[in-house]
């Protein structure tokens, strides 16, 4: 299947990527190459295959629920761009 | 610097390998703060290279000071001193750190990377951060928010990515060692790309904590050296367990120079015909033919092996690679650290637009891939039909290991490829990563090491692969084979 530009742009918002329909149109262009390229894996047989998400089959670690380090907010909030009494802040969202 | 003695010792240092420069601070006939400051000098005659993104020379020197103390100490080390780089992707609070991204210009991280405290605590002297694709996605350098990385053998020519600044500082000697990342061959093929030795260690066995992320399942750090002894004696600090790092692997440290001296009489070197498909180059074919030679000359004994399921880990790759990265960036929103857009009407379109002008073409690509083959209705078609045959191609390199202990081949295709020659087009760079994919896919340690020449006398890698945590004898293979030849000791001329 092809991607159309409507598409494009639900998946651009999905993402939160700003698009005009200009740059939809070049990425659906692109992206119908990449995924023609990804179509070959749906031939193969992976009946009784389970997938793997980690190279080693890992499992997550778990480790005691106790605090290891105290951040230091200054400096950990000093790459904000925007920020006001430890907070960081954003457009209004509540009227 | 006017004692004679010094000075040659200084023109010795110049192409030192890391093992060298150890030898000639044990034997107090340079400092680190000679040596720092020599390297420093190169990286800023060479800066038309664009290998380096940000350059401290008075905190460099500081950390050289430091060394020097250590040493009068009594201290000894074998990394004591030696200046190393570090890929941008690694955080560092000296340092600014970006990715190579406008999303993360300026960012000043508040702690150190797992892997760049590793080589502090070792001594190691830190020379600057060294440009890359952004995100360290690509294969070229030319995905870089701040500019293109030149190849030193020819400046016409990419040095490879996404460790594009790595392997060209290397390869210029700007710096004896540097960091680097393998996601899907971004090690390998920026080593090959510009004559270095290059070396992704297994999944999980150097620490993720404080590397950026790209895709979790398969980011991989590792080291762009002049030899393979280097690299095992770096090694040796780099790599252990961090519980940190959630899939870091507990096992206990071991000393990867071990090996080196091994006799490669009767190691099985493992010869995937598959590796060897149409479309590779003449001159890179007949490269990588004479080094296997010479490896059987040294008592190796050439296996074929079949790794049919390895040409869809391209595909696998960039469904997996993609899924992940689209996650991993979530994070880049424009709230809590980066880049945010100047004007934007509310939240959502704040972050939208924010990312919009944050991330460059490339990343923005992968992004919407992996959004897409996560999103619903597609999840099950691509990702987990991608995850399983990424089990396939792993299972495969677990059979080829029961015939061989090693697996050899091409790293690429061909030579370094030409600035824009194959940027128009994703999936055509895609295909650059064809024989360094699979390896990244199964987390099995693999690395590059210079064997010759090809096409307008750009360098060749050959590669080499072996199975999870057998890195000693990888090294050693290649050990042997660079003390048979030189090619790891030849430098581009003007460097």
């Amino acid at each position: 299947m092809s991607l159309n530009l409507a598409d494009v742009h639900r998946i651009a918002l999905l993402a939160r990527i700003e698009i005009d329909d200009a740059q939809a149109q070049e990425a659906a262009d692109q992206l119908n190459g990449i995924l023609a390229m990804i179509e070959r894996i749906a031939r193969v047989d992976t009946s009784g295959i389970a997938p793997m998400s980690h190279p080693l089959d890992g499992v997550q670690r778990l480790r005691p629920d106790a605090v290891t380090e105290t951040p230091d907010r200054e400096r950990t909030m000093a790459n904000a761009p925007a920020r006001q009494d430890g907070l960081f802040l954003v457009p209004r969202v509540v009227e | 610097m006017t004692n004679p003695t010094t000075n040659a010792t200084t023109a010795a240092s110049e192409h030192a390998t890391l093992a060298q420069l150890g030898e000639l601070l044990d034997r107090r006939e340079v400092s680190a703060v000679e040596l720092a400051t020599l390297f420093l000098g190169r990286i800023e005659r060479h800066r038309d290279l664009n290998a380096f993104l940000d350059v401290r020379p008075e905190v460099t020197l500081a950390q050289a000071r430091a060394a020097d103390q250590r040493r009068a100490r009594g201290e000894t080390g074998a990394l004591l001193g030696v200046p190393i780089a570090h890929k941008d992707v690694f955080v560092t609070r000296q340092w600014h750190t970006t990715a190579s991204s406008r999303m993360l210009r300026g960012y000043d991280s508040p702690f150190d990377a797992a892997v760049v405290e590793q080589f502090a605590q070792a001594g190691m002297v830190c020379l600057g951060k060294l440009n890359c694709d952004e995100f360290a996605m690509g294969s070229s350098n030319e995905n870089s928010a701040y500019g293109k990385v030149l190849n030193p053998w020819d400046r016409a020519a990419v040095p490879g990515g996404s460790s594009g600044g790595s392997a060209a500082a290397v390869a210029a000697r700007l710096a004896p060692i540097a960091t680097a990342t393998d996601t899907g061959g971004s090690i390998r093929e920026p080593a090959a790309f510009s004559g270095v030795t290059g070396t992704k260690p297994t999944y999980g066995r150097p620490s993720r904590w404080g590397m950026i992320a790209f895709a979790s399942s398969l980011d991989t750090a590792g080291l762009l050296t002049a030899s393979a002894r280097d690299c095992a004696i770096a090694f040796n600090a780099m790599l252990g367990f961090d519980p940190r790092d959630s899939t870091s692997v507990d096992r206990p440290r071991e000393d990867y120079t071990r090996h080196l001296e091994m006799d490669l009489r009767g190691l099985r070197i493992g010869v995937p015909a598959e590796f060897f498909a149409a479309g590779l180059e003449a001159e890179v074919e007949a490269a990588v033919r004479a080094a296997l030679r010479e490896l059987e000359g040294l008592g190796a004994v050439l296996v074929d092996v079949s790794l049919p399921t390895a040409a869809l880990g391209i595909p696998v790759y960039y469904v997996v690679a993609s899924a992940e990265a689209s996650s991993n960036l979530s994070r880049f929103d424009g709230v809590r650290y980066g880049m945010r857009a100047e004007r934007y009407d509310d939240l959502m379109d704040m972050m939208c637009k924010t990312r919009a002008q944050g991330f460059g073409a490339e990343v923005k690509r992968r992004v919407l891939v992996g959004t897409y083959v996560l999103s619903h209705g597609y999840y099950d078609a691509y990702f987990l039909q991608a995850s399983r045959v990424r089990r396939l191609i792993a299972d495969e390199f677990q059979r080829a290991f029961t015939q061989c202990d090693l697996i050899a081949g091409p790293v690429t295709s061909g030579v370094a490829f030409g600035f824009g020659e194959k940027s128009a087009d994703p999936v055509t760079m895609y295909l650059a990563d064809l024989y360094t994919v699979p390896s990244s896919l199964a987390g099995i340690p693999a690395m590059s090491l210079p064997c010759g020449f090809g096409r307008l006398g750009r360098p060749v890698g050959l590669q080499l692969m072996a199975n999870h945590f057998d890195e000693a004898r990888m090294l050693a293979a290649a050990h042997r084979y660079q003390c048979a030849t030189d090619w790891h000791l030849r430098v581009p001329g003007g460097f």
